[in-house]
């Protein structure tokens, strides 16, 4: 009762809106949903209650981004082609016209966020900080529209659009956006945006690639596997996990550009920056001719480049350690926003693996194959439990635990793609 | 811990030390991620002789007993496991008690002393106002209790002792789930085989002939096995894969696949799999249960889950025409998938190895001509377009029912056949594919045979055998010249010669195709002169088939064709595939001709007792990582004595989130300090 009292008005009207949004759904579309869908209809409902009231902005965002769907949605008129024929859907509101805007929106605000804190400038970083909620608008706008769109192209063909990597890939962008806006909002740092936003311009990236090169983007029906209300769950918890997971990777990173370290010798620092040259060059290298010289590796040679280039990056990262001392947040913000992300983000795997795993057991025959996904996230799941142990149990802070955090994304990232690319098992829907 | 303690230490002591420190811990961990990675990188569960083949025998005899090839049920494996629970448990059972007592104690017996070492603290030269301070604390969510002493009184509050819990919660759930799995593991198989009263079968037999010592009975409490039933079919085992072997796995009951239905999408991707199963007894054969198993949708009966794992041919009867590709004359055939026929042809035995019959071929044959423009620009704006659309046009075309088989001679080499049944529509002309290989890795190259307006290959095959017959080359050679010298104005030698390199032309072709007849050329026509001899030599021949097609016809005692436009490209569609029918590999050419479909579905039996063990171990996982992060556990003292108070606080994380909630308890609780908190020492490190 006593939380009640504290809410105010708008609190209310926000629960009022969602549970009028959950029954209109639960009464137009109950015959189209099993129990456990109408379960998850009613437990998300109650989820986003909880989200607008433990974080104000959503009250506004979440029923923004909805109303701007359901114009979307209603200007379709029940016809697909109308997306290329009607000017608010062609230049704006079509899922794909929104994911592109998202990634419009999601370069600009990288752009201003650098701007803003190589100038120190308080008006470029509010800028980009609305740039970036931008961004997460349309891509929650192009999730709601690619949803409806896919029961336009066939009312058998329809499923929520987190049933491949370019569906999830959005997702990523979408979640992490939110989680940082989140901790920007808190802790009044909005100078990590520049680091976090790099990680989601990459994403975006690896979009328009897929997209324009790879025709990813093209709804594709569910394979019978994937025809369950688990992947409902699943597959968004685990998105919260990785978007936390690269959120504090980048805070790691942004904290080893706050802490200056012991600097080395002119002559080491010399040969460590010609190896480091040579691993970039490396890299590109990779990045054009490893498809030719390795055919086996298929798409994969842009994922190995990109770890190279990793490599590299974090080879100067060690040399330019505190370069960026003087225009970054205070190294305790850094260092607990990343604690809070991987805290937020390895409860949230936690669920995700465990609701694969009860998936697993439904659709595969046994909770746990050791299929190279589940190990994978498995060793995702070691790796972050021994971060937190060293961090809470032995006091462990900063640089070694800033490291473990960039390295830890690796991990993640070849556990998000990897797997996929190089390793074949029963869970191989996200191949390039 | 010191030296002389240690001379002190029993070696028991030390064991148990060492296994319950989070060192020890940690360090299984990593041994575990790092095995768990071998067993991503190296594929699991192949067959041994792929091993074999990919590291060499050296390797492979160190390979093999470690059990890379099987890491997640290696021996060592599972004893890594076994420590690791070893290790939590005492792990648990070491830090339990202290933490309990932790939890319970308000430490209202704090002295002084230790709470001004506290970094959270702040005195004060004023009194407490306890009628405030009580209610504060409790609608804080703190509880407390209060101690009075020598003119001295202490309220000790904490809240969010709970954090302490989810420590517990969270080790033993991995206990739990550890227990649970090694449960639902191959361990008891694993140490009857080390045991020796079990060993798995490694010969290829059928299921009622393999031995007591590979069947396991239905008191084995877990089990995850594979059978296959066709359409009509019941089992009542399951096999279970065993490193090089299998064992037969016997189920509490027997199951009968009724029928098998594959639904697909607009697009051809496969929709829904379905099994029409009875569950019967496997005495009395009475059906126990009737259902549909589906992918996502299994059945469970008696602790056994029934899922939908795979489907295939389960032996369909199929007829074909036996087309002898020597003399053009045909035959029906009756044979089943799935199986293998002997068949004698010219003097030598062959035997068809019949595989799948696939009834529903969707083939993306790619954009269409207009849909792919070559100029850049096009290119880009086609790509931007196609960004914008979520559904795109495919060129997808159902090519029909296919039957794969080889034919394997007396020597033992094989050729490997995809044969379509439905004719094959291009620009209004029918085909049928048929194709072949040579190697599994190999793609099929396809020999197209033109059909003729009954949509039959006859016309084709008595045109073929023409054109093969050198019998025959003198009179389509004359049949040729009457045509090509019917308007007079050349020579009786010219004629002649006429003749003759329409003859050796139709010999040459009959040698071996148009590879003969380019070889012929490369060795007998100058470099310059060839194009143009290649030229003529082509109309010639072009001719020629006209001319064979109307002799095929008089044999056969048919009217001749009528020649146009479509005949003529029927002519020359017959003249490559003749050609291409040289490299065919076999003396016979089987077109499919109706089929009745068995379908097979393939199903994994599982039973796992440990399943809600480890479910209830991750509920215990998830609420245990809840309270660890979520709770603060946080205690406070309020210390009076002497007109001074002392607040002091902790946390248990000492963090920027304990410096807001002391600055604000301080706030409210002395409000009369004048020192201000954020000017405390900040307590992290």
């Amino acid at each position: 009762m006593q939380a009640l009292k504290q809410r105010s008005p708008l609190d209310f009207a926000f629960a009022l809106l969602v549970i009028f949004a959950g029954f209109t759904a639960f009464s137009r579309y109950r015959e189209f949903m099993d129990y456990y869908e109408q379960g998850i209809l009613i437990g998300s409902a109650a989820g986003i209650i909880w989200l607008g009231w433990f974080w104000r902005p959503m009250r506004v965002f979440l029923p923004a981004c909805a109303a701007i769907a359901i114009g979307a949605m209603a200007l379709y008129q029940g016809d697909l082609a109308r997306g290329q024929a009607v000017f608010w859907l062609k230049y704006l509101l079509s899922s794909q016209s929104a994911v592109m805007w998202m990634c419009v929106l999601f370069f600009l605000a990288t752009a201003l966020y650098w701007l803003g804190l190589l100038r120190r400038s308080n008006t470029a970083l509010s800028i980009a900080s609305g740039l970036a909620w931008a961004a997460a608008g349309a891509a929650l706008i192009s999730k709601l529209v690619r949803w409806y769109e896919s029961y336009l192209i066939g009312s058998d063909v329809g499923h929520i659009p987190v049933s491949n990597l370019y569906e999830v890939f959005v997702l990523f962008c979408l979640i992490t956006a939110l989680m940082y806006l989140y901790y920007e909002a808190k802790f009044q740092a909005r100078a990590m945006g520049a680091f976090v936003l790099l990680v989601i311009s990459a994403a975006v990236c690896f979009i328009l690639w897929y997209s324009f090169d790879r025709q990813a983007h093209e709804i594709q029906p569910l394979i019978p596997a994937l025809q369950s209300w688990w992947m409902k769950i699943h597959v968004p918890a685990n998105f919260i996990g990785y978007g936390a997971f690269a959120l504090s990777a980048m805070l790691g990173m942004a904290w080893l550009l706050a802490v200056p370290a012991p600097t080395l010798p002119g002559g080491n620092r010399v040969a460590l920056y010609g190896v480091a040259t040579l691993l970039i060059a490396a890299g590109i290298t990779f990045q054009l001719k490893g498809a030719e010289w390795f055919p086996k590796l298929g798409a994969g040679s842009g994922l190995v480049a990109l770890f190279i280039l990793a490599v590299a990056g974090m080879l100067l990262l060690a040399l330019n350690r505190g370069l960026l001392a003087s225009f970054l947040p205070k190294p305790e913000t850094l260092d607990e926003v990343a604690y809070k992300a991987i805290a937020v983000g390895f409860l949230f795997f936690t669920i995700a693996t465990i609701l694969g795993a009860m998936w697993a057991a439904e659709a595969w025959g046994g909770y746990w194959s050791w299929d190279p996904k589940e190990t994978w996230a498995l060793i995702v799941w070691l790796n972050y439990a021994a971060w937190l142990h060293v961090r809470l149990v032995k006091g462990w802070r900063g640089t070694v635990l800033a490291w473990w955090s960039v390295v830890g994304l690796l991990v993640t990232t070849f556990a998000f793609i990897g797997v996929n690319m190089f390793l074949s098992g029963l869970h191989s829907y996200g191949s390039l | 811990m010191t030296d002389k303690r240690l001379k002190h230490l029993s070696f028991g002591r030390a064991l148990f030390d060492l296994f319950s420190s989070m060192r020890f811990a940690i360090g299984l961990l990593v041994v575990l991620a790092i095995a768990a990675v071998i067993g991503t990188v190296l594929k699991q569960n192949e067959p041994y002789v792929n091993y074999r083949i990919e590291f060499g025998e050296f390797w492979f005899r160190f390979f093999e007993p470690l059990g890379l090839f099987d890491v997640y049920h290696a021996s060592w494996f599972l004893l890594l496991l076994l420590f690791l629970v070893v290790s939590i448990s005492l792990c648990i059972w070491r830090h339990l008690p202290g933490m309990l007592r932790d939890i319970k104690s308000f430490r209202e017996h704090a002295s002084h002393n230790s709470l001004r070492l506290m970094a959270h603290h702040v005195e004060v030269d004023t009194g407490l106002d306890l009628d405030r301070v009580k209610p504060y604390l409790a609608a804080q969510g703190f509880r407390f209790r209060e101690r009075e002493a020598d003119g001295m009184r202490i309220i000790a509050a904490k809240k969010g002792a709970g954090q302490r819990l989810g420590y517990f919660f969270a080790h033993s759930a991995i206990v739990v789930i550890c227990v649970g799995g090694l449960l639902d593991g191959n361990l008891p198989l694993k140490l009857r085989e080390l045991t020796g009263s079990k060993a798995p079968e490694t010969r290829d037999l059928p299921q009622s002939q393999v031995p007591a010592q590979s069947r396991l009975g239905r008191d084995n409490p877990a089990f995850r096995g594979n059978v296959t039933l066709p359409e009509g079919g019941t089992g009542d085992v399951v096999f279970l894969n065993s490193g090089q072997g299998y064992f037969v796995q016997e189920l509490p009951f027997a199951l009968h696949l009724k029928a098998f239905h594959v639904e697909h999408y607009s697009t051809g991707q496969p929709k829904r799999f379905a099994s029409d199963v009875d569950v019967l007894d496997r005495k009395s054969g009475k059906v126990l249960k009737s259902a549909t198993v589906e992918v996502n949708k299994p059945l469970i009966h008696e602790g056994v889950a029934i899922y939908q794992a795979s489907f295939g041919d389960g032996g369909s009867p199929l007829s074909f025409q036996l087309w002898q590709l020597a003399g053009g004359t045909a035959q029906a055939l009756a044979a089943q998938s799935q199986s293998t026929q002997a068949l004698r042809m010219a003097e030598r035995d062959y035997k068809l190895e019949f595989g799948d019959l696939r009834v529903f071929n969707i083939e993306n044959l790619g954009r269409t001509e207009q849909a792919t423009s070559t100029v850049a620009v096009n290119r880009f704006e086609q790509a931007l377009a196609n960004a914008q659309s979520v559904k795109a046009e495919h060129n997808l075309r159902n090519l029909g029912p296919s039957i794969q088989f080889k034919l394997r001679d007396d020597a033992g080499q094989a050729v490997e056949y995809l044969n379509y049944l439905a004719p094959f529509s291009e620009n209004d002309a029918l085909y049928l594919l048929t194709g072949l290989r040579r190697e599994v890795a190999e793609q099929f190259a396809f020999v197209r045979v033109p059909l003729d307006k009954d949509a039959s290959p006859a016309t084709f095959m008595r045109l073929r055998a023409v054109l093969l017959d050198k019998s025959l080359y003198p009179e389509i050679a004359r049949r040729t010249a009457d045509t090509a010298f019917k308007g007079g104005g050349f020579s009786a030698t010219n004629r002649q010669q006429f003749e003759q390199v329409t003859q050796s032309l139709l010999a040459q072709f009959g040698n071996g195709g148009f590879p003969a007849l380019d070889a012929f050329l490369k060795a007998e026509v100058p470099d310059a002169q060839r194009e143009t001899v290649a030229q003529t030599y082509l109309k010639i021949l072009q001719g020629a088939v006209g001319d064979a097609m109307d002799v095929a016809q008089q044999r056969a005692g048919l009217p001749t064709l009528p020649m146009d436009g479509e005949q003529y490209r029927f002519l020359m569609d017959s003249l490559v595939a003749t050609s291409s029918l040289f490299d065919y590999g076999g003396p016979v050419y089987l077109q499919p001709t109706g089929f009745e479909e068995v379908q097979a579905s393939g199903f994994q039996l599982a039973r796992a007792p440990g399943q809600n063990i480890v479910y209830l171990g991750c509920l215990l996982l998830v609420i245990g990582i809840y309270c660890m992060f979520y709770l603060r556990e946080e205690r406070l003292w309020l210390r009076t004595a002497n007109g001074q108070t002392l607040l002091a606080m902790t946390a248990s994380r000492h963090d920027a989130e304990l410096d807001r909630s002391f600055a604000r308890h301080v706030a409210a609780l002395l409000p009369d300090t004048n020192e201000h908190p954020d000017e405390r020492p900040h307590a992290s490190p």
